[in-house]
């Protein structure tokens, strides 16, 4: 049997094929000379990603359809792959130094990593429960094993385990849920489920019902909503930084497209059961991921529980499921991936070999130190914060704007309270690097690699604050288009 | 020339911010030339907004010197055939924003002046920090739309965060969170009432002010919005009780940053009010004025009664900031011309003499590092020139008749009159009292008597530069006493225009009972002076008293 496969089905996957080809370039060049791999392949990786964004630019404001409608292309889809892959493009340059300090091979690494990526730029487009599910697993594969890439380390071996026991449970639960909507309606294209949706009497199928519950456990879990974070802050302190970098931004990006797909627009029908539970995890969400946050002493697990909580208000819009909610998405992502890229850049040019110096008191002073590494640390703070002037606060307005659109007063109370907590760590932060004095003045080196990619973040943080309109226009084509 | 007239209020915000991030680039080392560039930067600034006072029409009423350009775009709307966007980059003026943009460029560069000595570690991100705050202070005096405001608004806590925490005294690091703190809790939920009212706007998403104060917005949506704008203004005023942070973020901060703090920042929130919450929410206003002249008539007391105990000088100056700005709250919820004239007035005088009384702690400070009254005495037999500049600050501060705070005072004393609260005029006016017997206690204390310590025996006069520092600062507290009119004259048209959104039925006369002010002489009789529109009878001796000026 031979599947036509069209033109258009081409230009969908195009960018994933460029970065499946670059990846095979990757792993066959480190299979035959790993001396020349270690030294290019994190460039090749570059050009890839590179490659991939300028095919994203000529997919800006179309829309196509592939593969019998698993797979679409819309302006949403194509925002979020962009912050996919800028967050790749970014954790790149953050390993090349670190695999180097850490001893570790570079070939196969940026390999996964690339694999990764296309998986997470699949989910994003995919409009089909089993897309969803198959993408999922290929950027979580990918993803244990480079949580537990340093392998000589316990905790990175440990939190690799862990990564990929609870995920596999995640996964199966997912698969499950469609398994269930499958049952109760016969489809699992998305469009399809939506119009199914419209038949009388199907919102209160108890198979539909729990199906859906199911299917938002497994995403849930990938964003790491309350009460399916458990793993976060282990995960996160466990794996070598740039891994924990890329994955808090670029897995939570792709995650929350297939969550908006999956509960704003297939779902719809059913906002009323789903609206109550999603307010009630983007409320324990933002509570928990901010007091807990508040305890920490390793930067690390800090920074994990803020992405808990960022994710909490990532929710709120979700929650709000109007045209601003919507839009809100892929404004946030994009600055929330440049600014928790840029915080953890810094702790990964911060963190001394096999993972040492995660404690804030490692910090102590930066600023006498290394002034443009504290500053730059300072407005990652801030726009965390969501405290102007920061792509953070741009978003963060739009997100209040579409709570108040949608009439959700308690959850924007909620959040700005939450946000009122959040300011007492992040300014914790400020405070060691700037307000105390270092023991003694040691300079901090710092990679010329990761001082790109600080910078990149850090100019992107400022820009998206100033000229935020150049998102804004396509994400109103996404609620146009209705996906 | 024209293009400087016609975008100066962007030329005042972004010169300072350039200038700052300029500085970034030059080498540590060359620190004479980093702290010329930034003194130079803050007198240019100072230069182009007497500009902006020569350009300044009195008479006119609404904005001046608008700049309007898009900026965000959420749900855009057509208006007239234009798409227009929720959030827009509006800039203008009017008469009260005027002085405070004044004070701002005044306050700065004696700011930097004042830091010449005091600060030598790290003086390079101390200025940047300096002139990316003026930047963005201006920035909140000139804001039209709500969230530029608010970006403002907070975007100024970052540099005085720093300024505090960083270059303060020994507690620094606990004031510096407790007062960012503070301030977060208010803006915070009035970012989100802000939203919340722009989506009130029948006519679609805006932030524009111009075009929400022609919302009709109900009652009870009203007093909400009030609580929130006036949580967020009152934390920074500080109206008794939110009052905490205050004097642990003066005591702490560096001379520059009390100045700056006390001279700019707490005008802050008196200024919202008068720009946000009395317009925007007239209804409310109303409903609250009783409880806010309460405040503000706790504050004078307490404040007072508090200065009074305090050992540290600082702190002592600090709560007497307290006591004075409870007069700007009750001038402007006597919501009369009288009460909003003088409070206007009070925040300009108080950030001179204030201002000037930091700055000489400050000075202290620097010769004796000890902040306690008790390690002083006797300092005028070895600082005379110090002790005349001390003087004239300590009696402008407890209100002395020619100096500038006491047409202030004095209007705002007579608009309570005339809001027919003689109670509380009379606790008001109590104040006074207090105010003179803790600046007079403590200048007793600093200055006069024997000199028993020998390190007051070693203190030296002031220098040039710190001549240089007081001298503008007291001219300005003469000038202010004196012809407290150019000031008055300016601001009369936008108060007006004010208390005509909040109640716009009552006529000018009905505001008569303080009319007699009109007999005093050389303060402002044109703050009193009716509209001459006005359909009812006016007293023949008003209108004179206006002519005559």
């Amino acid at each position: 049997m031979t599947i036509p496969v069209s033109a258009a089905d081409w230009i969908v996957i195009n960018t994933e094929l460029i970065l499946v080809g670059t990846a095979m370039i990757v792993l066959l060049l480190d299979a035959f000379n790993r001396r020349i791999s270690d030294r290019i392949s994190p460039w090749i990786t570059l050009v890839g990603v590179v490659g991939g964004l300028v095919s994203l630019g000529f997919l800006w404001g179309q829309e196509y359809t592939g593969f019998a409608g698993m797979l679409v292309i819309d302006s949403f889809s194509v925002l979020v792959k962009m912050a996919i892959l800028f967050g790749t493009g970014l954790a790149v340059l953050l390993s090349v130094d670190y695999l180097r300090r850490e001893e570790l091979a570079q070939g196969e690494y940026y390999g996964l990593l690339l694999l990764s990526t296309v998986g997470m730029l699949l989910l994003t487009s995919s409009a089909n429960l089993i897309m969803i599910f198959l993408s999922l697993e290929m950027l979580s594969i990918a993803l244990y094993v480079l949580t537990g890439y340093a392998r000589m380390r316990p905790r990175s071996q440990e939190a690799g385990m862990k990564y990929f026991l609870l995920g596999s449970f995640s996964a199966a639960i997912l698969v499950y849920g469609v398994a269930l909507i499958y049952g109760a309606l016969g489809t699992v294209d998305l469009a399809g489920v939506a119009e199914a949706l419209t038949a009388p009497g199907i919102l209160s199928n108890p198979v539909l019902l729990a199906g859906a519950g199911l299917v938002l456990v497994g995403l849930g879990f990938k964003v790491a909503a309350v009460p399916f974070q458990m793993w976060t802050p282990d995960v996160y302190e466990g794996a070598p930084s740039p891994v924990t970098a890329f994955m808090s931004v670029s897995t939570k990006a792709a995650a929350f497209a297939a969550l908006t797909r999956v509960l704003v627009f297939a779902f719809s029908d059913l906002s009323g059961v789903w609206m109550a539970v999603i307010w009630a995890i983007a409320a324990l969400t933002m509570i928990f991921g901010n007091l807990v946050a508040i305890a920490q002493n390793n930067i690390k697990r800090m920074l994990a529980y803020s992405s808990i909580a960022h994710a909490g208000y990532i929710l709120v819009a979700v929650a709000s499921a109007n045209q601003l909610g919507i839009q809100s998405i892929p404004f946030y992502l994009i600055a929330y991936t440049f600014m928790n890229i840029g915080a953890w850049a810094v702790v990964t040019v911060i963190t001394r070999k096999g993972e040492e110096g995660v404690g804030l008191s490692d910090y102590t002073g930066l600023f006498w130190r290394n002034p443009l590494l504290a500053v730059s640390m300072g407005l990652f703070m801030f726009s965390l914060a969501g405290i102007p002037p920061t792509a953070g606060f741009t978003a963060k307005i739009y997100l209040f704007m579409a709570a108040v659109n949608a009439n959700l007063i308690g959850l924007l109370i909620v959040a700005v309270v939450t946000t009122i907590i959040s300011a007492y760590f992040y300014l914790r932060v400020t405070v060691i690097m700037f307000m105390h004095r270092p023991s003694e003045v040691s300079a901090v080196h710092v990679p010329i690699a990761a001082y790109v990619a600080i910078i990149i973040a850090v100019v992107a943080t400022l820009w998206l604050f100033l000229f935020p309109n150049s998102t804004q226009a396509f994400t109103e084509a996404v609620w146009r288009m209705g996906l | 020339m024209d293009l400087i007239r016609n975008h100066i209020l962007s030329i005042l915000i972004f010169l300072p911010i350039a200038a700052g991030i300029a500085l970034v680039i030059v080498p540590r080392r060359y620190a004479v030339f980093i702290r010329w560039f930034a003194f130079i930067s803050g007198l240019v600034a100072f230069a182009l907004s007497i500009l902006l006072f020569l350009w300044f029409r009195s008479n006119m009423a609404g904005w001046q010197f608008e700049e309007f350009a898009p900026w965000i775009r959420v749900l855009p709307r057509v208006v007239e055939g234009e798409t227009r966007y929720a959030i827009n980059y509006h800039l203008g003026i009017d008469g009260i924003s005027l002085f405070l943009i004044m004070l701002t460029t005044f306050l700065t560069p004696v700011a930097i002046l004042a830091s010449w000595r005091g600060i030598t570690e790290r003086a390079r991100e101390f200025y940047v920090a300096l002139l990316l705050l003026e930047g963005a202070m201006i920035g909140v005096f000139s804001s039209l739309d709500l969230i530029l405001f608010y970006v403002f608004w907070d975007a100024m806590l970052i540099p005085m965060y720093f300024i505090i925490g960083v270059w303060g005294y020994e507690n620094r690091i606990y004031a510096s969170i407790k007062f960012f703190i503070y301030t977060l809790v208010g803006s915070l939920l009035m970012l989100a009432a802000i939203i919340y009212l722009g989506l009130q706007n029948p006519a679609g998403l805006t932030f524009d002010l111009t075009e929400l104060v022609a919302a009709d917005i109900a009652r009870s949506v009203q007093y909400w919005l009030f609580l929130a704008f006036g949580l967020a203004f009152a934390i920074k005023v500080p109206v008794f009780p939110l009052h905490t942070w205050l004097p642990d973020a003066h005591t702490e901060a560096p001379t520059a940053g009390s100045v700056i703090l006390a001279g700019i920042l707490l005008k802050m929130g008196a200024y919202g009010f008068l720009r946000f919450c009395l317009p925007l929410f007239p209804e409310a206003s109303v409903h609250f004025a009783p409880l806010m002249i309460v405040l503000g008539v706790i504050g004078i007391i307490y404040g007072a009664l508090v200065a009074y105990s305090q050992p540290d000088i600082k702190r002592l100056v600090a709560y007497s900031s307290v006591s004075h700005l409870g007069f700007v709250v009750l001038g402007i919820f006597a919501l009369n011309i009288q009460g909003i004239q003088g409070a206007l007035l009070i925040m300009i005088a108080h950030g001179l003499s204030t201002g000037a009384l930091f700055l000489i702690v400050g000075m202290m400070y620097e010769r004796r590092h000890t902040r306690l009254m008790s390690d002083y005495g006797g300092v005028w037999r070895r600082m005379p020139f110090f002790g005349a500049f001390f003087i004239i600050a300590a009696l402008a501060s407890l209100g002395l008749p020619g100096l500038a705070n006491f047409p202030g005072e004095f209007l705002v004393i007579l608009g309570t009159f005339a809001a027919a609260n003689w109670v509380y005029a009379l606790l008001a006016a109590s104040g006074v009292v207090f105010a003179a017997i803790y600046i007079l206690w403590l200048y007793g204390n600093v200055m006069q008597g024997p000199v028993e310590k020998p390190e007051v025996e070693a203190m030296r006069d002031l220098s040039v530069r710190e001549a240089f520092v007081l001298a503008p600062v007291v001219i300005f507290i003469v000038l202010l006493g004196v012809f407290p009119g150019v000031v008055l004259d300016r601001t009369a048209v936008s108060s007006e225009a004010i208390l005509e959104q909040v109640r716009p039925d009552e006529s000018r006369t009905s505001l008569g009972r303080g009319a007699w002010a009109i007999e005093v002489r050389g303060i402002g009789t044109h703050a009193l002076r009716p509209k001459t529109d006005s359909p009812q009878p006016v007293p023949h001796f008003l209108v004179e008293g206006g002519e005559e000026q």
